[in-house]
């Protein structure tokens, strides 16, 4: 009774924010001069109106999947990740410098290989954050947007100087063909990786980690409180570095995802801030892998979708007003779960006068 | 009653209120009526419904039906300020103040007058000083929170209230965290309270409280009402049957037993405070299988820090601590109780459970990670759950929803369900920190025995408690603490109450002895 509730809310609210949230950003568009619905329409077509759009979209749901779920598991256990960004970064960094050097390797060890060192570098990388904090204190918040400024200035200086290669934007060597992602289908010049595959088995593999494994179990007694954790025999140093580990090896697989299966090789604008866009999607999915799944496809159409709005002159900030929107409203849950337990509240009064 | 029922008559008339959580009723037609200017006991089991009754009156609840009048006006509230408003204060069973701010802002803190900060804070400051002196408070309005004892952080609870202009207060269990001290000191305040006109509503498990500072008792079992008494023309025995429905020991009854082998040692052991003054200055004892060795003591002798340093939760900076012959100073929790330690926290919500998770999960806290709970580190729920379930059986947590979060468990049941997951694990050896803080007399005995029974399977238990009937009807011997010391260890029967309260003010017992010889 009281979970089947629970679960209406859960997607209710969010469904609900984004309704409110189109509706808001509506306003801004006739203020700009445009056609609300015409606009709408043309992002729907943008997002879903052919094979290749939704190729698209999924192509950006992908990486928004694997960040929001680093951010959600570091949520769920009590640590802020805000450097998914940076781990991102230096998953794809790493796994390309590997992936560059595997041309001798049948893709079945390759690929493997090359996820596997996405995920390494990236858990390593938040651990550090998570070791400060365990240590001596400092708040992951600080420590990870500085490991972000590095992160994002150490791809710059390897593209720009020892790995690069070819003329304009700086950018590594291709990867091996072995290590690139199979692609799904191909439509055009889109190609729907299977990079969507691995984001999806990663959500399952976190939901059972959170909540079918003793793992998950130390590391949401150590978010909820931390006194009782350690009463109960729970080391938080080790389940704070252990929570950053996992929540970076989130990051870094979506930096190796997107090097191997979109741009096959590492280049400065390959994280994009999808890092930061991670925080949102965890925030929309309500820190629910599944939660996740769908936020991540719903910033992703927006994004894809918001492409085709511009050809009507409606600029793309409008999507980012409808994200801020959405995203201020599930944050603020609580302001539409009191409006609907006040209705309801006056409904039943109502009811009980009649 | 003869006449009709007049809301005017009274300061607070709750009349047949109903609230309904999922699968427990909580309050079933229940109704409260309390005269201006008296002291009003309501008592009942843990989870009869008496702080759910007390939030809808301070309107962080909504009834499902019932009305509320407060001094003959029918109030619909719907928040805490509407409450305040209408001249209710509130002091919740757990506190709400913030620890690193003075008192005086911690009053200040959400009041109605505000008009930038530091005008009101001067302001406010001489107020609460006013208040503080004219009630004999004797609060420090300068001292901060988390330098100050509970006893003190509760008055400065009463004194927001009073701040805020409450003409009816609300203390749901304050003297579960006092001192006996402590607590004939709030009863003073009450009763300057009571002839200053103020209405008082006083929750309490203790019925010799109840009978020290009440005028009209209200009894509640199961969300019902069973009994509405006249404190002068009752007695203990009569609320007792009224709370449970049976006849209740008042004290149990202790078997001599035989101790075995020396299970724990300590030899000069040390240690710091959070302010890293020496709490623990060298104490040395032993506890032996199938015996229970109390502490006795004022609270913040430190008891806190000892039990601290026993468990893994601090550290010792000198000293040895010994564990059935092994050598365990400075060991992590995890290490002591994989070594047979069990531990019920003095602080239930602090150590004792993770509010958020449901119960089930509670259950096993310290042992989530061990068969037959836990295999390659995979949680297996349905035993969890089965075992779960056994456990509230035996020790009637309620109610019996093992997917519950622990919050929503009344005060009480969450100290069931901590006490029935330690005294459960099988221990070797069990530190019992006020264990029965916050319980109903019925679930009292239940726990008294069950130590108890404890002991007599050959556990070494060491109790600490700052109830002294307590401490003198369960031990076998009593270790005396005052200032980080011992100053006595003596057996129950040996010593009267009065010796021990000199040896609690730090008279040593051969000082004791000595003067009591003499006289
Ligand atoms: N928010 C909630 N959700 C679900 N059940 C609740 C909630 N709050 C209280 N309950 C249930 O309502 C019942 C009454 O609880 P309440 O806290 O009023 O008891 P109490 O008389 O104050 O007990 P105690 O002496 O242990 O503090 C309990 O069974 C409790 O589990
Ligand atoms: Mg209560």
């Amino acid at each position: 009774m009281i979970k089947s509730q629970q679960r209406i809310y859960a997607v209710l609210v969010p469904l609900l924010s984004v309704i409110i949230a189109l509706l808001i950003a509506a306003v801004v568009i006739v203020l700009v001069g445009n056609d609300p619905l015409k606009a709408y329409w043309e992002m729907l077509k943008g997002a879903f109106g052919g094979a290749q759009e939704i190729a698209n979209t999924v192509v950006k749901t992908t990486p928004l999947i694997l960040t929001g779920l680093a951010v959600g598991f570091g949520f769920r256990a009590g640590v802020f990740n805000i450097g998914a960004e940076g781990q991102m970064a230096m998953g794809a960094l790493f796994s390309t410098m590997v992936a560059m050097n595997l041309g001798s390797m049948p893709s079945v060890f390759a690929i493997p290989i090359t996820l596997l060192v996405g995920m390494g570098v990236g858990a390593g990388w938040a651990a550090i954050a998570g070791a400060l904090k365990a240590f001596t204190g400092a708040h992951e918040v600080i420590s990870t947007i500085m490991l972000n400024w590095i992160a994002y200035y150490l791809g710059n200086y390897m593209v720009a100087a020892p790995l690069a290669v070819g003329s304009g934007t700086p950018k590594s060597p291709e990867i091996a063909p072995s290590a690139k992602l199979p692609p799904l289908l191909t439509v055009h010049a889109t190609e729907l990786t299977s990079g969507i595959i691995i984001a999806v088995i990663a959500a399952v593999v976190m939901y059972v980690i959170l909540e079918k494994t003793s793992v998950g179990y130390e590391v949401k007694a150590v978010g909820f409180n931390p006194y009782a954790a350690e009463y109960g025999g729970i080391s938080i140093a080790k389940n704070v570095v252990l929570s950053m580990a996992i929540s970076g090896a989130l990051a870094g697989l979506a930096g190796a995802v997107e090097a191997m299966g979109v741009h096959h090789r590492y280049l400065g604008a390959l994280t994009a801030g999808k890092g930061f866009d991670g925080i949102s999607v965890s925030l929309i999915g309500q820190n629910n892998p599944i939660g996740i799944i769908f936020a991540a496809f719903l910033i992703g159409s927006l994004r894809t979708g918001s492409n085709a709005m511009q050809f009507l002159g409606v600029s793309k900030h409008v999507v980012m007003i409808v994200q801020g929107i959405v995203i201020f409203l599930v944050a603020a849950e609580r302001i539409v779960r009191t409006i609907m337990i006040y209705l309801r509240f006056r409904r039943r009064e109502a009811g009980m006068e009649s | 009653m003869e006449r009709e029922f007049d809301p005017r008559d009274y300061a607070v008339a709750m009349v047949g209120i109903t609230k309904q959580f999922p699968g427990v009723l909580a309050n079933d037609n229940v109704t409260l009526l309390v005269r201006k200017g008296e002291i009003h006991a309501v008592v009942g089991e843990n989870g009869a419904g008496k702080t759910t009754l007390m939030n809808q009156l301070y309107g962080l609840l909504r009834p499902d039906s019932g009305k509320i009048y407060v001094f003959g006006r029918e109030l619909n509230l719907k928040g805490p300020r509407d409450a305040i408003n209408a001249g209710i204060g509130m002091v919740h069973q757990h506190f709400m103040l913030v620890d690193n701010l003075t008192v005086a802002e911690n009053i200040v803190l959400g009041s109605e007058t505000r008009r930038g900060v530091i005008f009101d804070l001067r302001q406010a400051r001489m107020r609460v000083k006013e208040l503080s002196e004219s009630y004999g408070l004797m609060v420090d309005v300068d001292a901060k929170i988390e330098d100050i004892p509970v006893g003190m952080q509760q008055r400065v609870e009463i004194l927001k209230t009073l701040y805020r202009g409450a003409e009816i207060l609300i203390l749901d269990e304050p003297t579960a965290v006092l001192t006996p001290q402590e607590t004939e000191e709030l009863f003073e305040i009450l009763r300057k309270l009571r002839e200053a006109g103020k209405t008082i509503i006083f929750i309490t498990h203790k019925l010799n409280e109840v009978m020290a500072v009440t005028d009209r008792v209200t009894v509640m079992r199961q969300g019902k009402v069973t009994g509405n008494l006249i404190t002068k023309e009752t007695n203990p025995r009569e609320i007792a049957r009224l709370m449970v429905g049976r006849e209740v020991l008042l004290r149990v009854e202790k078997q001599p037993n035989e101790p075995d082998d020396v299970v724990v040692e300590v030899e000069d052991l040390w240690v710091k405070d959070n302010r890293n003054l020496d709490a623990v200055k060298g104490v040395s004892f032993y506890v032996r299988a199938g015996e229970i060795v109390g502490i006795a003591g004022v609270a913040g002798n430190g008891q806190t820090e000892l039990v601290e340093a026993l468990t893994g939760l601090r550290k010792a900076h000198k000293g040895k601590y010994m564990l059935l012959g092994q050598d365990v100073t400075n060991l992590s929790a995890r290490e002591l109780r994989l070594r047979g330690l069990a531990h019920i926290p003095e602080d239930r919500h602090k150590y004792g459970l993770v509010l958020d998770f449901p119960n089930y999960y509670n259950a096993i806290l310290g042992r989530h990670d061990q068969e037959p709970f836990c295999r390659s580190s995979f949680l297996d729920h349905d035993v969890i759950l089965k075992y779960t379930k056994e456990l509230f059986e035996t020790f009637d947590v309620r109610p019996r929803i093992p997917e519950m979060p622990s919050a929503n468990l009344s005060g009480g049941n969450q100290q069931k369900l901590v006490v029935a997951r330690e005294m459960s694990s099988r221990p070797k050896f069990i530190v019992i920190s006020q264990p029965t803080r916050g319980l109903d007399i019925g679930a009292i005995e239940y726990i008294h025995k069950t130590i108890l029974r404890l002991r007599d399977e050959n556990v070494a238990v060491l109790l600490v408690s700052m109830e002294l009937d307590e401490v003198m009807s369960l031990s076998d011997r009593i270790y005396v603490m005052y200032e980080g010391r011992f100053t006595g260890e003596v057996r129950p029967e040996e010593v009267t109450l009065e010796e021990m309260g000199l040896m609690m003010a730090g008279h040593t017992w051969e000082e004791v002895r000595g003067t009591v010889a003499t006289r």
